[in-house]
């Protein structure tokens, strides 16, 4: 069997209980993409000894039979997890060389299912960016090209690296992390599967916050049912974490039926927004038949809040952030500034923080300092939070009248190149989040499936938004929509 | 609200150049729970270990750490909330309270600024028999201790111990109902009682597990009864915050000489900035910690990391029904059943053990009797010693026995003492050692009459004066306890010598 890597978890999984393939076969087919890969920028800690250490052990296991379904499986783990020993900066200069002694929840979770760690992948710095230009690695470079245009695009971001290593099957899959669209927009610009679970459902412990009430980390994947497989083993209640939920993690991948006659698929009128590309309104129309030949019923629906969304979440956000982020300070771990003579403690704090934090994540700290200062905190915080709660009820009021999905664009365009935003107005990049940030804000659970290709030639994707709890029927949906899109393409290879 | 049977004491009133001035005062007593695990953690609480040796990974706030509350903190906040007859708010949420300091790693606290768990309750604070102050308690929150930095152990480095970070406090707020510096301190001394009787604070200010800091203002008289009326605190002066303090003696002399600060600048025609103050106990002054440009804005939000607190009534029913008797349920029943005054019931309640001790030696014994013994002779002794009522030798048994003894008129008030004192020494059944040694006051009035009778034979010329002088009869009582080696009932001899010498 050729090309290991390029292999789906479903259909790795199945070659892996056949004993058709062996883990450690698997495993070194993704290290050695990965060591062709180094254009891309998407690995930046290597662990190819733990790699193939778990993958030995992952065929112990599965010879011995009733194995889980994510055993021997090679991912790739976004750097803002946790992992015992290895290197886990969060894409930032300020943890540079910073070792846990402690595993994240989901990748304890993940390992403890036999999945096979092949190390770190780059992000943008604490999860805030959309292109994956904020990293203190680099940037990551998208697998997808322009045509024949060779100049280099964004893989998106935050989980840009997580996306980028997936779509050039340098891993079967990926962790992401999602605040306001980390994992849907880069896997709708690089054209896989990336999946938002409700906020709950998968446990923060061991996950670098951004913003503790919107961070969730979820899979991303080939496929639809990649996702459902990889979610199952990803969550779980742990007390540890306050804001886990206590509820039972259903068979996702059992879910998958592809029937949805009778389903009603919302349609959110407040998502034709104004300047988006006609090629992303035809998808999205395309989206709308194919759910109806489906047997779907398609329901015209409003979300009034929606042009609210935005402005919120970049309060919310970084009011979190800045709180969040005061432990960086060079006390107890990561970078120190190197002081001078007659320095003090706020000269340490200043130093260290100017040289460890890039430019936007400065940016945000002062925007969430403000915005909780006082005299500002009820005309800026309070009133985002007001307006979360509205966002939040435009959903339970569709909910409650039925809908069972809701079908939105996932992005706002195709990839972009990288280096086009630097001299733009960062709300140009915070434009990007338009379609994904009210989920967040809403705790809900949503799904990014590629549909289609733009005329340049690269993915779009469309977004699946689901009832809370229910990802079953929210994967179920996305299934019939992935088997109806058909999108099968591959980046042209040439890194 | 305050029982009639008290009047309010008056207030400190000092009097400056331009006329009198009196003293508003408010407490933040910050009570640590006695606890064995931090709040959010659960790493050890156990004071004087190692350095950084009581660290769990949410205390050092290293990446991606999560607090998880503490139950058992809660319910002992909302014991003390049911013990100061505050409301319990079954909903409660934490805040952050965010400022950059190495002992504090997470750079903010976890508090309760929005949603407190406990609302207004009350302490009445006893000064002197019948004279008592009713202190509205405004709030109970509960929140995270920071860590200690130590400067003093390098000249170029400060150093920090983790250990007492995220151990959980109970914020106490009064309401400015406090008019002097002993009200202060006796407030503090209630407060501390009434911890201790709960079990939810051990009250040790040497050790930092009950700290205040102490809002102070003046204002002329009548503008204190206009707030009160009005609750307006605009009638009320600027108030300094002294922070940190930890004795007594230090609040009453912080007050005293932060008022006398504000009254001189007043005089002066300046005005008082509301600001921070430390104390400095070598100095008897107070210090601007911060001026008002380096205030903290502390940008207070809703913990994310948290869901809000909510407890159930039924649970808070059960706490309720699991409380101890209270120092002034106890006090009261103290002096309804045991006849005591209200100074000797103050003084035996002021401890749990204390008023365990004393009802044991009371039971079913002359109360007034035992409470004498208890307080002048017990807690007389064991202060010479500087023992505590819980490392007194003698028992309440045993010394329930000597109050029996004399009770029953087995032994005089002064054999008492010496039995008193060979019990306590070497110990022994009081009953027993009375036997053996002899003891028993002679009540066979036939001896008496005796040994009266000898001494006023062999006295004429005292008989004579005596009889000029009733008040000489003290003479023979004397003489005749002399000759009976102090056995002889007191009472009996009075009697018998009174109606001998026909007066």
């Amino acid at each position: 069997m050729g090309d290991l890597n390029k292999l789906t978890i479903g259909a790795a999984r199945d070659a892996l209980r056949a004993r058709d393939i062996t883990s450690v076969e698997l495993t070194q087919a993704c290290l050695g993409a990965i060591d062709g890969a180094s254009a891309l920028n998407a690995f930046v800690h290597n662990t190819p000894e733990i790699a193939l250490e778990r993958a030995a052990a992952a065929d112990q296991r599965l010879a011995k039979g009733d194995a889980p379904d994510m055993c021997g499986i090679p991912i790739g783990i976004k750097d803002l997890f946790c992992t015992k020993g290895v290197p886990s900066q969060a894409g930032s200069a300020i943890l540079n060389g910073f070792k846990p002694e402690y595993e994240s929840t989901i990748t304890q979770n993940l390992t403890d299912a036999g999945a096979v760690m092949l190390g770190k992948l780059n992000m943008d710095e604490f999860a805030m960016g959309s292109s994956n230009e904020t990293s203190t690695y680099g940037n990551v470079v998208n697998p997808w090209r322009r045509g024949n245009d060779t100049a280099e695009l964004t893989p998106g971001g935050s989980s840009g690296g997580s996306a980028s290593a997936v779509a050039a099957d340098l891993c079967l899959a990926a962790t992401g992390t999602d605040t306001g669209g980390s994992i849907r927009q880069p896997a709708a610009f690089t054209g896989i599967t990336g999946i938002k679970p409700t906020y709950g459902r998968c446990s923060r412990w061991g996950v670098v916050a951004f913003a503790s009430s919107l961070d969730q980390a979820g899979p991303m994947t080939k496929s639809v049912r990649d996702g459902a497989i990889m979610l199952g083993a990803m969550c779980s209640h742990y007390p540890k974490d306050s804001t886990s939920a206590d509820i039972p993690v259903p068979d996702f991948e059992a879910a998958l039926s592809g029937d949805i006659k009778g389903k009603k698929i919302g349609i959110p009128k407040e998502y034709h927004m104004d300047g988006i590309p006609g090629e992303i309104d035809a998808l999205w129309a395309d989206g709308v038949a194919m759910m109806k030949d489906a047997g779907a019923e398609i329901v015209d629906i409003s979300l009034p809040h929606t042009k609210y969304a935005l402005p919120a979440y970049y309060v919310i956000a970084p009011a979190e952030a800045s709180s969040n982020l005061a432990r960086y300070d060079g006390v107890r771990y990561g970078h120190r500034a190197k002081l001078a003579a007659g320095d003090g403690i706020t000269e340490m704090y200043e130093k260290t923080r100017a040289e460890g934090f890039g430019h936007e994540v400065q940016r945000r700290v002062m925007i969430g300092t403000y915005v909780l200062s006082a005299g500002f905190y009820d005309a800026y915080y309070n009133r985002a939070r007001r307006v979360r709660a509205l966002i939040k009820k435009d959903f339970e009021d569709v909910f409650a009248a039925g809908i069972d999905a809701i079908l939105t664009p996932a992005t706002p365009s195709a990839a972009f190149g990288l280096g086009e935003m630097n001299d733009a107005d960062p709300v140009r990049m915070y434009l990007n989040d338009v379609f994904t940030v009210t989920v967040n804000l809403a705790g809900l659970p949503a799904i990014s499936v590629p549909a289609g290709l733009d005329k340049q030639g690269l993915p779009l994707g469309l977004q699946l938004i689901g009832r809370p709890w229910e990802e079953g029927d929210l994967l179920n949906a996305a299934y019939r929509l992935e088997q109806a899109a058909g999108f099968v393409s591959k980046p042209a290879k040439w890194w | 609200m305050l029982d009639a049977v008290y009047s309010e004491p008056k207030p400190k009133v000092i009097a400056g150049a331009t006329g009198d001035w009196e003293l508003v005062i408010g407490l933040e007593v910050h009570a640590q729970v006695a606890s064995k695990a931090k709040l959010f953690s659960g790493a050890s609480t156990k004071f004087g270990a190692e350095p950084n040796s009581n660290v769990a990974f949410v205390d050092a706030a290293m990446p991606g750490m999560l607090p998880v509350i503490n139950e058992f903190c809660v319910e002992q906040a909302v014991r003390t909330g049911l013990g100061l007859k505050a409301q319990i708010n079954l909903k409660s949420a934490f805040d952050r309270k965010n400022y950059f300091y190495p002992d504090l790693p997470q750079g903010y606290q976890i508090s309760q600024l929005y949603e407190p768990i406990v609302g207004e309750g009350e302490v009445i604070v006893n000064m002197e028999p019948g004279v008592a102050r009713l202190v509205r308690i405004e709030r109970i929150h509960i929140e995270q201790d920071a860590g200690k930095s130590i400067h003093d152990m390098d000249p170029n480095m400060s150093f920090v111990d983790l250990n007492r970070t995220g151990v959980a406090l109970m914020e106490i707020v009064s309401r400015p109902d406090i008019r002097g510096p002993e009200e202060a301190a006796a407030y503090v001394v209630k407060l501390r009682q009434i911890l201790r009787y709960l079990g939810t604070c051990d009250g040790n200010m040497q050790n930092g597990s009950m700290r205040a800091d102490v809002n102070v203002s003046v204002c002329r008289p009548g503008d204190y009864e206009r707030y009160q009326a009005t609750q307006d605190f605009g009638e009320l002066g600027t108030r300094c915050e002294i922070k940190n303090m930890n004795s007594m003696r230090f609040i009453q002399l912080a007050i005293d000489h932060e008022a006398r600060r504000q009254i001189a600048i007043l005089e002066d025609g300046g005005t008082i900035d509301q600001e921070t103050r430390l104390y400095d106990a070598d100095k008897n002054e107070t210090r601007s910690m911060r001026s008002k440009e380096e205030a903290h804005d502390y940008r207070y939000f809703p913990c994310p990391d948290l869901l809000p607190l909510e407890i159930e009534q039924d649970w808070v029913d059960d706490i309720a029904a699991s409380l101890p008797e209270l120092p002034d349920a106890k006090k009261a029943r103290f002096i309804a059943d045991f006849g005591l005054s209200e100074y000797d019931a103050s003084v035996l309640t002021a401890d749990v053990a204390s008023a365990a001790y004393f009802e044991d030696v009371a039971q079913g014994r002359d109360g007034k009797l035992a409470a004498n013994w208890v307080i002048n002779e017990l807690f007389g002794r064991l202060k010479k010693e500087d023992h505590d009522i819980t490392q007194s030798p003698m028992s309440a048994k045993q010394l329930g026995g000597i109050v029996e003894l004399i009770s029953s008129g087995d032994i005089s008030g002064k054999i008492a003492k010496d039995l008193f004192e060979m019990v306590y020494t070497d110990g022994g059944d009081p009953a027993a050692l009375v036997e053996k040694h002899g003891m028993k006051q002679v009540t066979d009035t036939g001896a008496i009459e005796a040994a009266v009778d000898a001494v006023i034979a062999d006295n004429p010329a005292q008989v004579e004066k005596a009889k000029a002088n009733p008040k000489l009869a003290g003479w023979f009582v004397g003489q005749v306890m002399k000759a009976t080696g102090g056995k002889a009932n007191p009472k009996a001899v009075n009697e018998i010598i009174a109606s001998k010498l026909g007066l």
